[in-house]
């Protein structure tokens, strides 16, 4: 599903003293299927902006287009983009509280009035997707370990089989490995089911090594859009607006300054890795 | 004496039924013994479900364990009578701050741990000021704390603890839900606090970057200490720390992996300036 946002802004307490712009002409077409990261520190807009891309705000001015059909004409149905946009917010474990994982998944798929077979089919299949095996269907949520559970809380959202989805901070609080395993299934879902995703987060080197496109806010506005190559290689402007590039971008930094030929540009471990082994056969 | 010490300690949940009988235990705490040394600053690493959040809530006293004992300066923490002492002594910041943020100005939320204590009226502003100073915090002492960043309502939390004069900070990953700057901020408080004021800091973090300057690391797993060492001593070991769902900072992976491929470098390189004295010498070398 491709993703169109003309001009779109956004004022909290509109006409009051209060007033804030959190959205300030913000222009951007996301393609069907890309991986996009939105990067930005604490109130910098890029929550606001997610809210907007499934109707829980609406824009004070300015479009958004779905597959080309602008989501605030008349008569468009918003519980069709809910349906179509899934939205995973910070902490979703949060959110479980059913008495097992299985029927946790079946919640949402329920409530879209389907077949019960269809309910089921949907939930082993998000279930799958997420790496939770059936014996963990009749286990309680709150049993299980951090990542686990937000696995759970994530494939409540696919079993809605939505074609965009969207993630605030999922690797939030969890360790290493946890981090890594759920990035991975995002990837996944983005290669293997299609899915359009944005995700949203405070990892400069968990956004450099997954995504296609970073996206920065700063104070409602777009600042910087593009590669992760082009996004970081503005280091300095991202310090100045809170963020930093990923730590192997400043070794680069520093051994060009200490006179190695080496690519400045690298953003992950291994573009770093190949550009210093270059670097030391060519000294 | 050591600032904390724990001696065979053992913590166990209890498991309910579906009608709250105890159906059985849950180790999450299994024979630790540790010494801290007062005045330093000690990391604690694990994966998630390790032990190190139920170990550290042993250090002020909001767990108290089942079997063997823990002592903050000297006071068992399992002695009813000792609570109130061993709670001032040793202060604790969680994950997140909206959590443990009440007043409803910067100021007077610092003086609340002073002013339950009794500490008389002026002391508790001459506290609330340095605290504020100490964290960075000191201009933003009017301010509102919900209009703060992340970064900022932690550093005032941390404030809130120290206003209390305790003699050790535990931090349960005080940055879990911070941005890069928030991050650096309130590592850059926590060294302050431990190298300055001289408190003693127990850090835990999933965030490897943030302990390179630790003194000393603990790593945990299945309530065990499963590795105690210095940084350097710790990331050195990259495969085992993988084995443990842990992780190293990118710029010690990164001298691991050019190891690998056959650049003479030595283990457990932990920070930019290392990395690039230690390629430079390679080069030099050749």
């Amino acid at each position: 599903m491709s993703i169109e946002i003309e001009h779109l802004n956004y004022i909290y307490g509109d006409e009051t003293a209060m007033a804030v712009k959190a959205l300030d002409d913000v222009t951007l077409t996301i393609p069907d299927g890309q991986f996009l990261g939105i990067i930005g520190h604490t109130g910098s807009g890029k929550s606001t902006l997610m809210q907007h891309l499934n109707g829980l705000l609406k824009g004070s001015s300015g479009r958004i287009l779905f597959d080309g059909q602008d989501i605030y004409e008349k008569g468009y149905q918003l519980k069709d983009l809910r349906r179509q946009v899934g939205l995973v917010f910070q902490y979703p474990e949060h959110q479980l509280f059913e008495i097992d994982v299985f029927s946790d998944v079946c919640f949402g798929p329920k409530n879209l009035g389907l077949p019960k077979e269809e309910i089921e089919e949907r939930a082993k299949r998000a279930l799958e997707s997420v790496g939770l095996s059936e014996d963990y269907y009749h286990q309680s949520p709150f049993d299980l370990s951090g990542g686990q559970k937000r696995r759970v809380a994530i494939a409540g959202v696919l079993a809605m089989e939505p074609k965009v989805l969207i993630l605030d901070e999922p690797t939030a609080g969890l360790d290493p490995q946890g981090r890594e395993e759920i990035l991975t299934l995002i990837k996944k879902l983005q290669t293997e089911s299609h899915m359009t995703i944005l995700l949203v987060s405070h990892s400069m080197e968990d956004v450099a090594e997954y995504v296609d496109r970073i996206l920065v806010m700063n104070r409602g506005r777009i600042f910087l859009d593009g590669t992760p190559k082009e996004v970081f290689a503005h280091y300095k402007e991202l310090e100045e607006v809170g963020l930093a590039c990923p730590q192997v971008t400043y070794v680069m930094h520093d051994l060009k300054e200490a006179g190695f030929t080496v690519d400045v540009d690298a953003t992950t471990v291994e573009e770093a890795k190949r550009s210093i082994l270059q670097a030391l056969s060519l000294a | 004496m050591n600032i904390v010490k724990a001696d065979n300690v053992v913590y166990k949940y209890e498991r309910h039924d579906e009608e709250g009988n105890v159906e059985g235990y849950t180790t999450a705490v299994d024979h630790v013994s540790l010494d801290v040394k007062e005045g330093t600053f000690i990391a604690i690493l694990g994966h998630n479900g390790s032990g190190k959040s139920t170990l550290a809530k042993h250090i002020n006293a909001i767990l108290s364990p089942k079997e063997g004992t823990v002592w903050v300066d000297g006071l068992d923490t399992a002695q009813e009578e000792n609570l109130w002492e061993v709670r001032q002594r040793a202060g604790m910041v969680f994950q997140n701050p909206d959590n443990q943020i009440i007043g409803q100005v910067v100021e007077e939320d610092v003086g609340f741990g002073p002013e339950n204590m009794g500490v008389p009226t002026k002391e508790i502003w001459e506290r609330v000021e340095e605290s504020l100073r100490a964290v960075g915090m000191y201009e933003y002492r009017k301010h509102s704390p919900n209009r703060l960043s992340g970064g900022q309502k932690q550093r005032v939390s941390i404030a809130g603890v120290l206003a209390m004069h305790p003699k050790v900070i535990v931090l349960d990953e005080p940055t879990a839900m911070l941005d890069p700057n928030g991050r650096r901020e309130v590592i850059r408080a926590a060294r302050g606090l431990n190298q300055v004021e001289g408190v003693t800091v127990i850090l835990i973090t999933h965030y490897m970057e943030e302990i390179v300057h630790a003194d000393q690391v603990f790593v945990m797993d299945h309530g065990k200490i499963a590795m105690e060492g210095t940084p350097r001593e710790i990331f050195s070991q990259v495969e085992k720390l993988k084995e443990l769902r842990l992780a190293v900072p990118q710029v010690t992976l990164l001298a691991h992996e050019l190891k690998q491929s056959g650049v003479p470098l030595p283990d457990g390189i932990l920070t930019r300036k290392e990395l690039v004295e230690e390629l430079s010498k390679v080069c030099r070398s050749r």
